[in-house]
């Protein structure tokens, strides 16, 4: 379960004096969604690129599957499946006709109706590809990644321009490659995919790695503060829940107090607090810090700027 | 060469779905040669220049047209799969890099075989072609240095940055190429220094080849014009697998 299927060590990619991938180095796991996570700019297209083999990078050493991504060629390329980010076909080529030629290069590809069923393109198999919406681009190239039945996937920028239902909708074929037993790498400036659909995450952020785990293991390390929401109209509430070990602050907004702390039991402390006194509650809920709490945290600014 | 044969087929059936595309590299030399041809019929004296050149030239003018569009058509294809990133994800695949450029190779020589034959059909009633043994001849010798031509694509396709320039640079280096080539002014004319020119474009070499076969030269008799299109075709190749990009 936990032998590396990817190994990249300090690598480091400029163009000209440009540097955009600094020192990256981190391990993929065999049967994992690993996501490799920074804004736009960050590096994690350069590194996606030294992984597929389709750029060399200056220094470090990678090895995908156990060979060199560069040099393997074609040893290599017949056992990954790659979707590049922004990526176009040509304009009149049919999907079926994409698909059938996609796996007439490889020597055992997968069966190319039963892939354009899975991914819900078999009423589209005689469209040309410049009359498909976003999303059916998306799982068009999907199932190109896909023909080979590749031991390791790499997905860049999957759900870029892609409206919320049709994200969801990727989110569950990339939950589905990865139970049937394939490695998932995939890159994202949306922390609300890297938290929902990835088991690890890198953080990227200027061609440097910031921190690498689980994003419940990056939450709990870098954003430990949790919050509990009440509302009341009790007057002694406030020092009440000031007084609770572990509680830092308690911030009044009319009715509603966000009282922040850091104790594992904050929740369990509020609430007694709440029935012990009798305060009369009319709301309740706990706020848990996300990956864009993490992120902000750990880079000083956020993602969206 | 996995993929060339389905790639090929593929390319062919794209191509013929875009009709512009079609009518400018099947139907535009065609066009010339049953215009000018009509035209020109009419107003030429026996044994008159005018004469001349309706009787070799044109059918020359008319090859060399085809090879041209063939050319600039290559040329705009692989700018536009370079910038919209198709070459990229090709490159990402097993296919071997020149499989994807011989695929294309192909679907131009097999659009040429094509004119040529509807340019012969259309123009029958003007041109009896003496035999049919001529006929291979001549198309051995415009597929052949149909190639040598499309090499100087390469090297185009390998240095333009975005398909809007590809045109126009194709245009700029082919339209004097054409007319020092020998078929409008004899190249014995010409000012020596254009004359140096003229020698080192295999485009000249190319308008001698189709001439002499269309005159009914043995093609045997134009071995150092085939030679010098092959080292040409070479060379072009060999520089534009050194400098080409794939993004």
């Amino acid at each position: 379960m936990s032998d590396p299927v990817i190994r990249v060590s300090g690598i480091r990619n400029a163009y000209g004096p440009v540097v955009a991938v600094d020192d990256v180095s981190f391990d993929v796991r065999r049967g994992e969604i690993f996501g490799l996570v920074g804004p736009n700019g960050a590096g994690k297209t350069t590194t996606m690129e030294c992984l597929e083999g389709l750029r060399a990078p200056d220094r470090g050493a990678i090895s995908v599957l156990g060979l060199d991504p560069f040099r393997a060629g074609t040893a290599l390329k017949v056992r990954i499946g790659v979707q590049l980010q922004e990526a176009q076909l040509q304009k009149r080529i049919k999907v079926g006709e994409a698909v059938r030629f996609w796996a007439s290069l490889y020597p055992a590809p997968v069966d190319a109706g039963v892939l354009l069923e899975q991914l819900g393109l078999r009423e589209k198999r005689n469209a040309w590809f410049m009359t498909l919406s976003g999303g059916q681009k998306q799982r068009l190239f999907i199932a190109l990644a896909l023909i080979n039945d590749p031991e390791v996937v790499f997905l860049d920028e999957l759900t870029t321009g892609l409206d919320p239902q049709a994200r969801r909708a990727i989110w569950d074929l990339v939950r589905g490659i990865r139970d049937r037993g394939k490695t998932v790498v995939l890159t994202t400036h949306l922390m609300e995919e890297a938290e929902r659909l990835c088991d690890r995450v890198a953080i990227i952020e200027h061609g440097l790695v910031v921190d690498v785990d689980t994003p419940r293991g990056l939450v709990a390390r870098h954003s430990p503060e949790r919050l509990v929401v009440v509302a009341t109209a009790d007057a002694s509430a406030r020092e009440r829940f000031l007084a609770l070990p572990g509680v830092e602050a308690v911030d009044a907004d009319g009715p509603s107090m966000t009282i922040r702390g850091r104790s594992a039991s904050l929740v369990a402390d509020v609430i007694q607090c709440v029935s012990r006194h009798g305060i009369t509650v009319t709301d309740f809920h706990t706020v848990v810090p996300s990956l864009e709490d993490v992120f902000l945290r750990l880079t000083g600014r956020s993602i969206r700027d | 060469m996995r993929g060339l044969w389905q790639l090929t087929w593929l390319e062919i059936k794209i191509f013929v779905r875009e009709p512009l595309g079609l009518f400018g590299t099947v139907g535009i030399p065609v066009l010339v040669f049953l215009v000018l041809g009509r035209l020109m019929r009419g107003a030429a004296a026996p044994a008159s220049p005018e004469e001349t050149f309706l009787r070799t030239g044109l059918p020359v003018l008319a090859a060399i047209l085809m090879e041209t569009s063939a050319v600039v058509s290559l040329v705009t294809i692989i700018a536009i799969y370079r910038e919209s990133g198709i070459l990229k994800r090709l490159r990402a695949s097993p296919l071997h890099p020149a499989t994807i450029l011989t695929a294309h190779v192909l679907v131009k020589l097999l659009l040429t075989t094509v004119t040529l034959a509807l340019l012969l059909a259309a123009g029958r009633r003007y041109y009896a072609p003496e035999t049919p043994g001529e006929i291979i001849a001549f198309a051995a010798a415009l597929l052949f240095s149909t190639v040598g031509v499309l090499s100087i694509g390469f090297l185009i396709a390998s240095l333009v940055p975005t398909a809007r320039f590809a045109q126009p640079l194709a245009g700029v280096i082919f339209y004097p190429m054409i007319a020092l080539s020998g078929l409008f002014f004899p190249i014995a004319a010409l000012p020596p220094w254009l004359r140096v020119a003229a020698r080192v474009m295999p485009m000249t070499y190319a308008v001698s080849l189709l001439q002499g076969v269309w005159r009914g030269n043995p093609l045997t008799s134009h071995l150092w014009d085939i030679v010098a299109i092959a080292l040409f075709g070479l060379v072009f190749t060999a520089l534009a697998s050194r400098v080409f990009k794939w993004e």
